[in-house]
């Protein structure tokens, strides 16, 4: 027992006796810049958020501690629950389309009975180089109601003219379709690296055993896709949650407010109105609802783990 | 239905996605050079009846474009390289060295992955403010060096560089920053390019920080400029069209150097910015 410990601890001995005091001294210098910056523009305004919130700060002059009274008047804000409930709505919709279209296409990529897959891949992934504002701009040119192509389409079909612009649930969809299409290139890069880590014997055993296709995508790519999925259906639900400015160019989170998502409401609060207090305890219900969102991906991930 | 191990539906499958991918790239690209009568007229059509650069020419006339490009490429190089420095000296120390307080930071660089800045950012624009950065195009740069994606590519990396190099440098004598600046950086060249056009491209096409800080049309990046014409009362489709393409050119020509690099970056270890 003694003897063991004294052989568990030797190597961890000579590795101290090794250190040097520049062994402490340089991490410290390598990671200060971070550290600044993170203070800075992390952790400070977090602090100073919470803080506002509880102020009637505009902007000008000195903040005035008002308690909760800007947590009071958000419960009975209608504007308020009104883009809570549409961000939620929009993140619950457009997370699974993405996760759906982003690894067909992958797998549609990886399969070697396929052709044109180099072409095609850049196709998709061209996508990526495009910045939200512009993706806003090509999808609000293809879905105007009056001068856009797909009514167009429609009414040479002889079908009647879609209301993009002006039906709040249509134009919701339209934000949907848009945001997949821009989002499709990152997230296909990790699933065509993750595929392309499967090894081919499982498939092909499993195909000799007589495993349909369905059966050996449901039984082996899928759960060996795991950690993959966490990851895409993690960064989807956080990048709904905080769409802005494809939004922005799209429909300006129109019509009306109907479509006013978090960011754009807290933008709006805190710099047209300049409400900073108020548009502060808006970010603090936000970030409490990304926590309580990041805890339980975490806690569903780490529990498939274990199974 | 195969023909020498192709499968015809499936192929026809992926065409069929990819033109619905294509479509409204060309649909954007090819109106931009209709002129302003055409864009309008039914039936619509395609290709443009007579091909013109008009729209280009007034985009490029009634609004400063070099400006906008040289504000938008300055704050996407500078904060580029800062980012890969920073990253890759942070990376580094995660990797390398054993401390209790670096293991505290490591957890401080995941929760900011967890929670996207952009919604706290009424605070965040006091303290751009207050740091007297308000206006000006530093006010971009220096929130955004830190990502946690680039810190994890680089830790990820130096993991793989054996210890064995840098004890056998300590054994020569080479100081720590020596041994990180002219043995491991060099190292780790690869996956510098990667981030770096990672970050280009997150920078280029930034729109919230911009938004919040700039305040002077003359320090207007792309994004701002795009989104004043879109944000107009009276859209002007023939210029927001060229407007927009022109935006694009430098994430094209980006693209096209570093083509292989993209498509190939192993971007597991990463994650999105």
């Amino acid at each position: 027992m003694a003897q063991d410990a004294a052989v568990t601890t030797a190597p961890a001995a000579r590795r101290r006796r090794i250190r040097k005091p520049g062994q402490t001294i340089a991490p410290l210098v390598f990671i200060s810049a971070a550290v600044v910056l993170f203070a800075l523009f992390f952790l400070g305004p977090g602090i100073l958020g919470l803080y506002y919130s509880f102020t009637d700060y505009t902007g000008v002059g000195e903040p005035e501690f008002i308690g909760v009274a800007n947590y009071l008047k958000l419960f009975d804000d209608q504007q308020f629950y009104s883009s809570l409930t549409r961000t939620l709505l929009y993140t619950v919709l457009a997370v699974p389309v993405h996760y759906v279209v982003a690894l067909g296409i992958s797998l549609l990529l990886t399969s070697a009975a396929t052709r044109f897959r180099t072409a095609a891949r850049v196709i998709f992934f061209l996508p990526w180089l495009i910045s939200p504002i512009v993706i806003g701009v090509i999808w609000r040119w293809m879905f105007g109601e009056n001068f856009g192509l797909v009514n167009y389409v429609l009414s040479v079909l002889g079908a009647p003219g879609q209301r993009w612009e002006t039906d709040g649930s249509l134009a919701l969809a339209v934000v949907i379709l848009a945001g997949a299409w821009g989002g499709t290139a990152f997230t296909m890069l990790l699933f065509i690296a993750a595929l392309r880590n499967i090894p081919t014997s499982y498939l092909e055993a499993a195909q000799i055993d007589g495993a349909s296709a369905a059966q050996r995508f449901f039984r082996i790519t899928l759960p060996l896709l795991r950690p993959t999925s966490f990851m895409v259906i993690l960064l989807g639900t956080l990048g709904a949650m905080k769409e802005f400015a494809m939004v922005q160019a799209l429909n300006g989170g129109g019509p009306g407010t109907e479509n006013m998502f978090m960011v754009q409401y807290i933008y709006q609060t805190g710099f047209q109105r300049a409400q900073i207090g108020y548009a502060s305890a808006v970010s603090m219900v936000l970030m409490v609802i990304l926590i309580v969102i990041a805890l339980v991906q975490m806690r569903f991930d780490r529990r498939e783990d274990l199974s | 239905m195969r023909i020498r191990g192709v499968n015809i539906w499936l192929t026809a499958l992926l065409v069929l996605i990819a033109a619905v991918f294509a479509f409204p790239m060309l649909w954007f690209l090819l109106s931009s050079f209709k002129p302003g009568s055409e864009l309008f007229s039914l039936p619509l059509s395609l290709l443009p009846e007579t091909w013109t650069v008009s729209g280009y020419q007034t985009a490029w006339t009634r609004f400063d474009f070099w400006r906008y490009f040289a504000n938008t490429g300055i704050v996407a190089v500078v904060t580029t390289a800062l980012t890969v420095l920073v990253s890759a000296m942070t990376g580094y120390a995660f990797a390398k060295y054993k401390h209790w307080w670096l293991q505290g930071f490591f957890i401080c660089i995941l929760i900011t992955t967890m929670l996207p800045t952009e919604v706290i950012m009424p605070s965040t624009f006091a303290i751009i403010r207050d740091l007297g950065l308000y206006n000006s195009l530093a006010g971009i740069i220096v929130p955004s060096i830190v990502t946690a994606t680039g810190v994890f590519m680089f830790r990820q990396y130096f993991r793989t560089v054996p210890d064995e190099l840098l004890e056998a440098a300590r054994i020569d004598g080479v100081g720590e920053f020596r041994a990180f600046f002219q043995i491991m950086l060099p190292i780790a060249r690869p996956i510098a390019v990667v981030l770096a056009i990672f970050s280009f491209q997150w920078r280029w096409n930034d729109y919230i920080w911009p938004l919040i800080v700039l305040n002077d049309p003359n320090k207007y990046t792309l994004q701002i400029a795009l989104r004043s014409i879109v944000g107009a009362d009276n859209i002007d489709w023939s210029v927001l069209l060229s407007a927009s393409v022109i935006s694009l050119i430098p994430m094209v020509i980006l693209f096209i150097i570093f083509q292989r690099q993209i498509m190939s970056a192993d971007i597991n270890s990463g994650l999105k910015d």
